[in-house]
């Protein structure tokens, strides 16, 4: 698979240069690279004239290339002079040196405004401290190209400002700032540059003078549409599933999920818009049972199924597509044919009474491979060496089987090569045809507007806009996700 | 695909085989280091497989270590390590030979209560370590060993004169009251040149390990089981509750513990003594390993284990201290590990190429007419 493929990105000393994309565009696979977490196929790296391979994230760091991850990556049991100098401690015969790396520190946290106590206990602090001394961290090691992943993500606004101010003070030391988000606002605010990557590949490099918002949103979901299909309406009067003011807080009491509410009939497709994190994820796992509203109701062709187990749904018809079919769908160490079984323990063909059907499971997988074209030269291959389109086809596959009424597909087409996509879109459309009330979450907009009858924005957790895909825009789209409309 | 199968055969025998080598070949430079000769130690240890009363104590002591290593993998089974199999099996080996004591009842009645009442309690005192863990969220491996030091106390209170124990005619043993003959399995006396008989439980011991294959690899509930073992979060995607999985794996597991000290005590001894068995459960530990949970697997692991324990005592009359014996298992445990991991690394990039290679040279199917949406996005 390809996630990254002509991309040319060329960042000056002394500016903040802005990467924007959408989710799945190839941001992290390119930040990953820089970084030396992969290697690249084709093409060159090059730092101040010199050329460089760089194998690990040692390397990286040893050719002074920092980065600070969106997920903070501190042991919240030391202190803050004991994180920053974990993995490269110094020492003054043989005993660590705390004295010098304190000094330092304090000379660091001045010399940017990076305001932090050395001696604090990490688990004391709030998220703003805690990103400082990430960047800490990585200048410590002496880095003059910094790289920040969505930094902007977990910091409430009087953070956001105090971390541009930081920024700034970084730039006008001569630092190279690599800066990604999808938060259009802040970008124009804090870049010098800004280069859109889509679908692996940069797509422009432009000054935020010359642009605005929106023509910015324009070019990370490109203007192209899809041909405006042939779009004859399956939608049905009757409800298949229906939420009730489904609301979700996470156990320290952060509302996820606030009072959604939709209907999905049959033979209608709900697609879901949104930057990731805005609660799809949480959307998908209370529907299937797998985390526990708060209050609110789901309701499956008029039952209430708010309180059965995810066995009993998927048993009452519910087929999951799940976003990260590696973690999530599949057994990568079984063949396909235990693969077949997975999440359909209880139905035919696959168990008779308390036993597994080995002959049924294995034929129904054959019917499988062969109905939807999944490359495979065997059904007793493990499911780890299809590719990742193959994979997709066979979960598709399996979760069409047992007559489902609703479907949920959670980014049914992400890190699949083009030919998998239309084929699933096509199975996607067919599910639909036949009366399947599907629910689709997806981070391509162009498969959005191109699949779904209805499309609900989501934001924080709230389905805060409704579109018609007939009329609706990947830019009007976009703007809603990102709440800069 | 038959080639394929064949040389995933390989592989699998490959495995253990080199395992075994590279154990040898440590041991050997230990015994040289030791100024030991190494030939004559291995020969010495391969002659005992030829004496009747090695074989039969070499079946014995494999079938409690088959018993133990079967109750630790259907831990491993689900990620769970019951490092706890020692205190369950002592736990239940006493109560159950007290019970067993008490009592008089029709033979196979008596048998079978035994070895009822040893499940249950091996379950039970497992059970805790499953719903601390289920409902607390304490790890297994920390309360399962503390479970052994605390049955190691209870054990001690009540094998005490007054309780549950009592004196053994002429020695300064304590037992609990001996098992009558109606709650005794005779042993079977397959091997002949000994008076010392093969212990009749050994047919439990089959009958487990066909049982934990049958269960795991024909059932719905094995698959549960499997599925959550190899990824907890697609288990949980399809509709397994993973805290009912864990408890019953700890109840199962602990059931079978329990059955680990019954071939000695309903074959041998007849009654729970100071002198009964011990660590039994931690061997368990090693032999799963070494067996990587298969029941095959594990039967050859407890048969070596077994029998390296029997011969190690020859080395003693050649000089050899028998604790070079330890090393060698130690090392053949270290070893299995790495090289199962390294061939099951080596055998998921042979399918992975495998399949790339079967489907380059067959032509794919004729695509089908590509839909709108397909069309849409190519010219895009």
């Amino acid at each position: 698979m390809i996630a990254n493929s002509d991309v040319n990105l060329t960042v000056q000393r002394g500016t903040v240069h802005a990467i924007v994309g959408e989710n799945g565009a190839g941001k992290s696979t390119l930040m990953k690279t820089l970084y030396g977490m992969h290697r690249p196929d084709e093409g060159t790296i090059v730092i101040d004239g010199e050329t460089v391979v760089m194998h690990s994230p040692a390397d990286a760091i040893a050719r002074g290339i920092g980065m600070v991850h969106q997920h903070f990556q501190l042991a919240d049991n030391l202190t803050v002079l004991e994180n920053i100098v974990l993995g490269d401690e110094p020492t003054r015969a043989g005993w660590l040196d705390f004295r010098a790396a304190r000094a330092r520190i304090r000379d660091i946290s001045d010399r940017y405004g990076l305001d932090v106590d050395p001696d604090a206990l990490v688990e004391e602090l709030g998220v703003g401290e805690r990103q400082r001394i990430e960047i800490i961290k990585v200048l410590y090691r002496g880095a003059r190209t910094l790289i920040l992943d969505e930094p902007t993500a977990v910091l409430v606004p009087q953070e956001v400002d105090e971390l541009f101010d930081a920024l700034r003070e970084l730039k006008a030391e001569g630092l190279a700032i690599i800066f990604i988000s999808h938060k259009l606002d802040e970008v124009l605010k804090v870049a010098d540059e800004i280069t859109v990557i889509r679908r692996g590949t940069t797509v422009a490099t432009v000054l935020p003078a010359d642009v605005t918002a929106k023509q910015l949103a324009e070019l990370m979901v490109g203007s192209e549409l899809p041909t405006p299909q042939t779009h004859e309406s399956t939608v049905t009067d009757v409800v298949e599933i229906r939420l009730v003011d489904l609301t979700l807080d996470s156990l320290e009491g952060r509302r996820l999920l606030d009072t959604i509410s939709f209907d999905i009939h049959r033979g209608e497709v709900l697609g879901i818009a949104g930057v990731e994190g805005n609660g799809q994820n949480e959307l998908v796992e209370a529907i299937m049972g797998m985390r526990t509203p708060t209050s609110g109701r789901i309701e499956l062709a008029g039952r209430d199924i708010t309180s059965l187990s995810t066995r009993a749904r998927r048993e009452a018809g519910i087929a999951y597509i799940p976003e990260d079919r590696i973690r999530h769908g599949l057994l990568m160490e079984a063949p396909l044919w235990e693969n077949r079984i997975l999440g359909h323990q209880t139905k035919p063909p696959n168990v008779r009474g308390p036993f597994i059907d080995r002959a049924g499971a294995r034929a129904d997988t054959e019917r499988i491979v062969r109905e939807y074209d999944v490359r495979t030269p065997s059904i007793d291959v493990l499911a780890s060496s299809l590719s990742g389109g193959n994979q997709q086809k066979l979960i598709v596959g399996r979760e069409m089987s047992g007559d489902p009424t609703v479907l949920i597909a959670s980014h049914p087409t992400r890190g699949v090569d083009v030919g998998a996509q239309a084929a699933i879109w096509d199975l996607l459309r067919a599910a639909r045809r036949e009366g399947l009330a599907v629910l689709l979450i997806s981070a391509d907009l162009d498969e959005l507007i191109g699949l779904s009858d209805t499309i609900q924005v989501i934001l924080r957790g709230r389905l805060v806009a409704t579109a018609d895909p007939m009329t609706v825009t990947p830019e009007e789209l976009g703007s809603a996700m990102t709440g800069a409309s | 695909m038959g080639t394929m199968r064949a040389r995933r055969l390989a592989l699998a025998i490959a495995a253990p085989v080199l395992a075994i080598a590279f154990a040898v070949l440590v041991t050997s430079v230990v015994l040289l280091a030791a100024g030991n000769n190494p030939i004559d130690a291995f020969s010495t240890m391969l002659s005992q497989l030829g004496r009747p009363r090695i074989q039969v104590n070499t079946l014995n002591n494999a079938t409690t270590y088959y018993l133990s290593a079967i109750a630790v993998a259907i831990g491993f089974k689900m990620n769970l390590f019951n490092i706890g199999v020692d205190g369950q099996y002592r736990l239940a080996a006493m109560l159950a030979a007290a019970v067993g004591g008490a009592v008089a009842l029709p033979p196979v009645l008596h048998v079978g209560l035994i070895i009822v009442v040893a499940m249950i309690v091996g379950a039970l005192w497992a059970g805790i370590a499953g719903l601390l863990k289920v409902t607390r969220g304490v790890s297994e491996v920390i309360s399962t060993i503390m479970l052994n030091f605390i049955a190691t106390g209870i054990v001690a209170y009540l094998l005490a004169p007054g309780r549950l124990a009592e004196s053994v005619a002429g020695s300064n043993n304590i037992g609990t009251t001996p098992i009558g003959p109606s709650g005794q399995v005779p042993g079977l006396p397959i091997i002949p040149g000994t008076g010392n008989p093969v212990f009749g439980l050994i047919i439990l011991a089959v009958v487990v390990g066909f049982a934990y294959w049958y269960v795991l690899n024909r059932t719905r509930f094995g698959f549960d089981i499997r599925a959550t073992g190899s990824s907890e979060q697609a288990a949980i995607a399809s509709g397994v509750n993973v805290k009912k999985m864990i408890m019953i794996a700890m109840l199962l597991s602990g059931a079978v513990a329990g059955l680990v000290g019954m071939p000695q005590l309903l074959g041998s001894s007849y009654s729970y003594s100071l002198d009964f068995p011990t660590g039994l459960g931690f061997t368990g530990i090693a032999i799963a390993l070494l067996g990587r949970n298969n029941p095959i697997g594990i039967a050859f692991g407890a048969l070596l284990w077994s029998f390296l324990d029997n011969s190690s005592n020859a080395l003693e009359f050649e000089g050899v201290p028998k604790q070079t014996v330890m090393i060698m298992q130690g090392v053949i445990v270290l070893s299995v590990v790495i090289a199962y991991e390294l061939v099951r690394r080596y055998r998921v990039r042979m399918v992975a190429a495998e399949v790339g290679r079967q489907l380059a040279s067959t032509p794919p199917p004729p695509p089908s007419p590509p839909p709108a949406a397909l069309a849409a996005g190519a010219t895009s």
